[in-house]
């Protein structure tokens, strides 16, 4: 714990707490807000910098990172990066080939996307949790979360996009007689026309439900398993500093596997979400 | 009873209850894909992508509990 003063829910708090940049309601100027509650009434108009930025900031490192090694490929024996870098295209290669049936050229680099990026940014949660926000303390800025997929805006956000992804190919494959067909003529079915017309409305329920809580899902459990990460390792910051260790290297070493798990699991499920958008069979 | 008190049980709830779940939840996992090992040991590779899959879904949802019953036994109480 690196400030003495604040108690213990103070301090969770705080590292909770995003760097927030809106329009303060009170005299309507819009500014960094300076306590959690500031940020709070900002409401829908305020933008979390830390998160957009650690993403982008990633963002620009992968692409960077790949195209520098792209455009080094040797056909020779090659160094260590680009070995990594050629593991890491084939095996999502070979996942979207297994998973994803159909013609797409926008699948696969998009998945690497997916992948490399929420694996980056979840590699900032085994960054020490003091660390980098005591650095920006030290230059005056209050808040700063560095681990973008533990900010919901973050993860909602990007499985939304998957999903209205997921609705443009549907609506474009299937057609919109398709994809209605689709949403309401399953799961019950009949022969009769008459019992057909009754059951729309219950299949539109029942698919539209299921529909809806695929984004959902998906953003929410990245989001929950990393914020459920960042607050154990925040807990662990608060046991003296000399007992830490015994904690904390355990469950980063634990953590590892959720970090690799969850981005292969974002990017498994976007390319599942996908090829359903492309399914144009016997509905 | 104080709502301090109450914040405390619904932690216990969710990380024990979560925790049943997952329990019940994996333990099935792992004895299918031990049966299915055995059986045909040819697709160890295949199968073990598959159920970590499927653990890395079964896992979220009481990790998802366990952070939110740390914040707020932690932080709200």
């Amino acid at each position: 714990m690196a400030t003495g003063a604040q108690t213990g829910s103070e301090y969770i708090k705080h590292h909770l707490t995003n760097l927030t940049f809106g329009k303060d309601p009170t005299d309507g100027v819009w500014k960094f807000a300076h306590t959690a509650q500031e940020a709070q009434d900002m409401g829908f108009y305020a933008i979390h910098v830390d998160s957009m930025g650690w993403a982008i900031g990633l963002g620009i490192i992968f692409i960077m990172l790949f195209s520098m090694v792209a455009r080094k490929a040797s056909t020779g024996i090659p160094g260590g990066l680009q070995n990594a870098v050629e593991i890491i295209i084939e095996f999502i290669d070979s996942n979207v080939k297994d998973t994803f049936s159909h013609k797409n050229k926008l699948i696969a680099p998009m998945a690497l996307t997916a992948f490399v990026w929420i694996l980056l940014m979840n590699l900032m949660d085994l960054v020490p949790v003091d660390w980098v926000p005591q650095l920006f303390h030290l230059s005056g800025v209050e808040y700063m979360k560095i681990v973008p997929t533990t900010d919901p805006n973050v993860t909602m956000g990007m499985s939304l996009s998957v999903f209205f992804l997921a609705l443009f190919y549907s609506i474009k494959n299937k057609g919109i007689g398709g994809f209605a067909g689709e949403l309401t003529l399953h799961p019950f079915t009949s022969k009769n026309i008459l019992i057909k017309l009754i059951l729309i409305p219950i299949n539109l329920f029942l698919e539209g439900v299921s529909l809806l809580a695929k984004p959902i899902s998906h953003g929410l459990r990245l989001f929950g398993n990393l914020y459920a990460g960042e607050m154990i390792f925040i807990l662990i910051a608060l046991l003296p500093l000399y007992a830490q260790w015994t904690l904390s290297v355990p469950w980063a070493i634990f953590h590892i596997l959720v970090i690799v798990l969850q981005a292969f699991i974002f990017m498994v499920l976007m390319v599942v979400y996908m090829n359903m958008a492309h399914e144009t069979g016997d509905h | 009873m104080e709502s301090s008190g109450l914040i405390y049980i619904a932690g216990a709830l969710m990380m024990g209850l979560g925790a049943l779940g997952a329990a019940i939840g994996i333990g099935n996992l792992g004895g299918k894909y031990m049966e299915g090992i055995a059986r045909q040991p040819e697709l160890i590779p295949m199968l073990r992508t598959q159920m970590f899959i499927v653990l890395g879904l079964v896992d979220a949802v009481p990790m998802i509990s366990v952070g939110i019953a740390f914040y707020l036994l932690f932080a709200v109480a």
